[in-house]
């Protein structure tokens, strides 16, 4: 391009007429009329009539009223051209013309600071004014969006709302109108914010606020989340489409509170189909379905956990109801309980961990729920007994029946340690479950690898302490076999040979480990007193400083009796072992001479009496032949008896221990607590009467939950004892006493 | 004195709590010797008036021609007081020393000295730190065997009744009853015995609103606290 220096400089009327032509033809072209398009020529033309007109020397520099005439012709354009065309238009014809125009107006905004460059080059730069382009955007947005984005606004709102209802729409348009929104913020979001999504929030909150009034009454609670999912993956997808991604989270929020926070009572406590229900049915899509919805929202979750755990609650209670009222004359079926519990265990935890994605918040729902009913007296019972019972009955029936495999045997063991977490009275647990293992050990048969497994088990979950007597006990057991054996080195090379020819095998018991047991001075058949004599002497060549307490109420005897049919081998304790062979001597023997001669108690004899006379198997003759023992009977030796058996078995069963071993861990346990308070004083030395009760309990949870009364009454204690004191000037803070 | 013969003389105990008698007695000093030697013989004189002559202490038998002396009856709680005063170590019975000790703080030679001064030992005994000890003492009093720590709810509901009952008449009436009721405490224990006391001076009665089941009461007075409110119900 080429220009001369001496050129007549350009006025700024003929300049503006050269402009308005140009103007006029770009328009023409953007409106799509009938144009040709700018030649190359004409483009640099018109560019260079602004440059020239800014280059030449004052007073004919024209840039500011050039720039002027930029804004000018952007105005006017908007002012007459488009907002008219607009403003005809209504619905969605209207927003198409909008979109129309805003594209136009882009174009024209861009051609024209092409045109106009050279001002963004130097004037505008050098002044500090707004460019040609924000000039253009300003002016678009001043005498053009201004007036019509309300309206827009509402078309676009009925749009989406006819979308909902299930009408397809042009998706794209919208797209276009939301985003003239977003660029009318001119870098911010403030007028797609206020102008539209404000709104379009409203309309979503009362849309979705009344779909949910509706939807809960009329539907399932599965069919209202299929709903709820429903409506949130549309929305979403609503965005994808033609919202702006900032309204996202937002738009999410709204559907979720609607839809699922504010009808969350309802929902899930729906009759016949609520969260209850869907857990009973194992309907675990739904419950997955459910979860996902709530666990999207915050603290969504607690409601849902909330109904979970009142569920498991109630399936709990109802089944210790169950049991109560099936317990016969006191006695409960423990075995289809505990059965039931575990059962009752597996198949909700099934659900935490499936449908509930092992979330924390329904762990421990869980463990709360069988927290309660699992600490439910049954018949008198406690879940502690029933549980150990429990135990007891499988391990018996396993050791006796080795068919059964020990996956499930080990599975078992797996659920009893699961379920005593859940038992407060652990030390009660551990103090029927020691009493019974002492009669397998003792008794019965009993499979090593099960009772060293569940011990295993019951030390990894709570802790040495808790085992260490059990395994003390176990120990014993094959310390016992060892010992026999010595023992009957020892009587071999004494060559005093076996004493009048009784098998005797003794098992040392250490005390401590076992359960406490009364001594009883029974008088034994002299057989027996050499057997005694004879171990004793032994013992003591073996160890020093070791007192031996026999106690006979746990020995048995194999004894030959010989009946007048045939003899029959006698499996019996060792009670009815002495009263059998005082009739060795004698014919008949009233109850009191047996009283006198195997000096027993009467609570002891009558059960003796009452097995081996009153029983399934009479042995003895009893006169009168009545069904209890009385202090007046006589008994005869049974001659006449005979049965197909050639070995028999005389269980005695054993004396109901359940009180004294409720009294045990109680008495237990105010050792624990007073220890555990002067532990804790010993090491705080001053403390508030609240904080030491609290840690007390904190440190005795382990094992038992100790009862606030008695551990009042325990701190009251020591302080008579003066282990503790009451502050002078507070008297609900404790001082240690050194 | 509340009625109680003690069989056995009474060890000296060593108390982790302190239960001395705060003697504001004149101390002598090498000015007043001679004053105070010609107090103690009367003091002495008087001692003997009433002492039994053959063991050398005020006995039971003395302490009631004491009383009588005095125009008190003998199971008035100003005997006690006398007793505190004399930090008498045995129930029933005074030693010259303990005589010499409660006279020269109540600056008394006389009985009809002593007898004007019970009124002043009453005010002294009830001001609010002399109480707290004079009330721990009244429960060490009774204790009349070596390491005896408990009192029998007998005895004590004797004792509330002396001590506290003109005080706090209604608490000390209801304690009674509750005591002679329930079947769970047969003894009582010092720090219960503080309890009650600490009951009367803290708690408003009978609405007891400001009684607190969590707080470190004695679980003797949360259970009669409970008695009481079932029986307002």
């Amino acid at each position: 391009m080429s220009f001369s220096q001496n050129r007549e400089p350009i006025t700024i009327e003929d300049g503006f007429k050269l402009i308005d032509a140009a103007v006029t033809k770009l328009t023409r072209i953007i409106e799509g009329k009938p144009e040709p398009p700018f030649l190359p020529e004409e483009y640099i033309g018109n560019y260079t009539i602004v440059y020239n007109m800014c280059i030449q020397k004052p007073p004919h520099d024209s840039s500011g009223p050039l720039y002027e005439k930029y804004g000018a012709i952007l105005q006017a354009y908007d002012k007459l051209t488009i907002l008219p065309s607009i403003m005809e238009k209504h619905d969605e014809y209207m927003l198409r013309e909008v979109s129309r125009w805003w594209e136009i107006n882009k174009i024209m905004v861009r051609w024209l600071s092409h045109f106009f460059y050279y001002l963004d080059r130097y004037y505008i730069a050098r002044n500090g004014i707004p460019s040609l382009t924000v000039v253009g955007m300003t002016c678009f947005r001043d005498h053009v969006y201004e007036k019509v984005h309300f309206n827009v606004k509402q078309v676009v709102i009925a749009l989406i709302h006819k979308e909902r209802e299930g009408q397809q729409i042009d998706r794209a348009l919208l797209k276009n109108v939301l985003d003239l929104f977003v660029q009318n913020g001119m870098g911010n979001m403030e007028r797609y914010e206020k102008d539209f999504e404000d709104f379009f929030l409203t309309e979503t909150n009362s849309y979705y606020s009344r779909k949910a009034s509706s939807w809960i009454q009329e539907d399932s609670c599965p069919e209202y989340m299929i709903k709820a999912e429903e409506s949130l993956k549309k929305e979403k997808e609503r965005v994808s489409h033609y919202l702006h991604s900032d309204t996202e989270p937002k738009l999410v929020a709204n559907v979720q509170t609607n839809l699922l926070v504010s009808v969350a009572k309802q929902l899930l406590e729906k009759e016949n189909s609520g969260c209850s229900a869907l857990l009973r049915d194992d309907k675990t899509d739904d419950l997955s379905r459910m979860y996902r919805l709530y666990h999207a929202i915050p603290q969504g979750l607690e409601p849902v956990a909330v109904a979970f755990r009142l569920h498991v609650t109630a399936e709990g209670n109802s089944l210790i109801k169950q049991a109560e009222d099936a317990a016969t004359s006191g006695i409960v079926e423990e075995q289809v309980l505990v059965r039931k519990i575990i059962d009752l265990h597996d198949k909700y935890m099934a659900y935490v961990t499936d449908c509930f994605q092992n979330h924390t918040l329904f762990h421990k729902s869980l463990k709360e729920a069988f927290e309660i009913f699992c600490n439910k007296k049954v018949a008198g019972s406690s879940s502690a007994e029933m549980l150990a019972t429990f135990c007891d009955n499988v391990f018996k029936k396993a050791a006796n029946d080795k068919s059964n495999d020990d996956s499930t045997i080990e599975s078992t063991i797996d659920n009893v340690v699961k379920l005593l977490d859940y038992i407060s009275d652990k030390d009660l647990f551990a103090e029927f479950y020691r009493k019974k293992l002492a009669r397998r050990l003792l008794f019965g048969k009993f499979s090593d690898d099960h009772e060293r497994s569940i011990l295993t088990k019951l030390k990894g979950q709570f802790g040495g302490q808790f085992t260490s007597q059990m395994e003390g006990m176990g120990t014993d057991m094959q310390l016992g076999k060892d010992q026999q054996t010595g023992f009957e080195e020892y009587l071999k090379n004494a060559n005093t040979g076996k004493p009048k020819g009784v098998d005797f095998t003794v098992t040392v018991l250490t005390t401590g480990f076992w359960p406490s047991y009364k001594t009883s001075d029974l008088n034994l058949p002299l057989e027996m007193v050499n057997c005694i004599e004879s171990f004793k002497a032994y013992y003591e060549i073996k160890t020093k400083h070791r007192r031996l307490m026999w106690i006979y109420s746990l020995g048995n005897c194999n004894l030959t009796a010989r009946f007048d049919a045939k003899p029959i081998e006698l499996i019996v304790s060792t009670y009815q072992a002495a009263v059998l062979c005082a009739f060795n001597h004698t014919e008949r023997l009233t109850y009191q001479e047996l009283i006198d001669q195997l000096n027993l108690s009467h609570e002891d004899l009558v059960r003796v009496l009452h097995s081996l006379s009153c029983a399934k198997y009479k042995f003895l003759k009893k006169d009168p032949a009545s069904k209890t023992i009385s202090k007046t009977d006589s008994f005869e030796f049974n001659s006449k008896f005979t049965d197909k058996m050639r070995r028999i078995k005389v269980p005695l069963p054993p004396v109901d221990d359940r009180k004294k071993v409720v009294e045990d861990v109680d008495k237990d346990r105010r050792y624990a607590i007073d220890a555990s308070l002067v532990r804790i004083m010993k090491s705080r030395k001053v403390l508030p009467h609240q904080q030491l009760v609290s840690e007390c309990v904190e440190q005795l949870s382990r094992m038992f939950k100790p009862d606030i009364k008695m551990i009042k009454k325990r701190i009251e204690d020591l302080i008579t004892r003066d282990y503790l004191e009451r502050d002078t000037e507070n008297p609900n803070t404790f001082k240690y006493v050194a | 004195m509340p009625p109680r013969s003690a069989s056995k003389p009474s060890k000296k105990r060593s108390n982790p709590d302190s239960v001395t008698s705060s003697a504001t007695g004149p101390v002598p000093s090498a000015y007043s010797k001679k004053k105070a030697s010609k107090e103690v013989d009367e003091t002495d004189k008087l001692f003997d008036k009433y002492a039994n002559a053959s063991s050398g202490v005020i006995d039971p038998e003395g302490i009631e021609k004491l009383c009588s002396s005095l125009e008190v009856p003998h199971t008035d709680i100003r005997i006690l007081m006398l007793a505190w005063r004399m930090k008498a170590e045995r129930q029933g019975y005074f030693t010259k020393g303990e005589w010499r000790i409660g006279l020269k703080a109540l600056k008394v030679d006389t009985i009809g000295k002593l007898k004007k001064a019970l009124p002043e030992l009453e005010k002294e005994v009830r001001e609010p730190l002399n109480f707290r000890d004079f009330y721990a003492y009244a429960f060490q009093y009774c204790l009349t065997e070596d390491k005896q720590k408990f009192l029998d709810t007998e005895t004590i509901c004797q004792l509330l009744d002396m001590v506290l009952g003109s005080t706090f008449r209604a608490q000390v009436d209801y304690l009674i009853d509750y005591l002679k009721i329930q079947k769970d405490y047969k003894v009582i224990s010092m720090d219960q015995w503080r309890g009650f006391c600490r009951f009367c001076n803290e708690i408003s009665f009978p609405d007891m609103t400001n009684y607190n089941l969590e707080l470190a009461w004695p679980s003797i007075l949360d259970d009669f606290f409970e008695w009481l409110r079932e029986k307002q119900a």
